[in-house]
């Protein structure tokens, strides 16, 4: 649950998502759930010329699964806080 | 009793080793990570490794925060230097 909360703390800002089969999109996260399937908006293809049938796509969902990496802001993240929350969900995953 | 994601706790705010599927390696300052082993890295370096006509090529991207979905990660340990 750590991350599907870190997620929503992260909605209505820009991340860029890397997917499996190397298509990176930069967007709007505009929602996540459990699994942490996203919606972006306003969607562009950082290697659009490589992936060129993306380019008329501006909102997209994205199956959790194929997520390699979403790459973020430095300032998007309270990283004490965050340290803190992973700490906590160990502890309450040993039960 | 201490099963091996305890043991991962201690790696908070410190920097790790994360090797990856797809000859693809990460270090960075471990933020957080869950069950299932999706991590959030800080400073992170990723080295992606590619054979170039029979000659190994690799490659490195950086990135001030980036969060590495479980699936992907084959181990996690402390780096070599």
């Amino acid at each position: 649950m750590l991350f599907f909360s870190f997620f929503k703390t992260l909605v209505d800002q820009e991340v860029t998502v890397e997917l499996k089969n190397d298509i990176e999109l930069k967007g709007t996260l505009k929602s996540v759930d459990q699994f942490l399937n996203l919606k972006l908006d306003n969607i562009s293809c950082s290697n659009e010329s490589k992936y060129p049938h993306l380019s008329s796509v501006r909102n997209i969902f994205i199956r959790g699964s194929t997520v390699r990496y979403v790459y973020l802001n430095k300032n998007m993240v309270d990283t004490n806080l965050l340290q803190d929350a992973a700490r906590r969900e160990a502890m309450s995953a040993r039960k | 009793m201490d099963t091996p994601l305890d043991l991962l706790k201690l790696n908070l705010d410190e920097k790790v080793f994360v090797k990856l599927r797809g000859a693809r390696e990460m270090t960075g300052v471990l933020q957080a990570f869950d069950s299932h082993c999706n991590i959030v890295l800080s400073n992170a370096t990723e080295t992606i490794y590619e054979l170039v006509d029979g000659e190994l090529k690799s490659s490195t991207k950086g990135s001030e925060m980036v969060f590495v979905r479980g699936d992907s990660v084959t181990l996690i340990t402390t780096p070599s230097d």
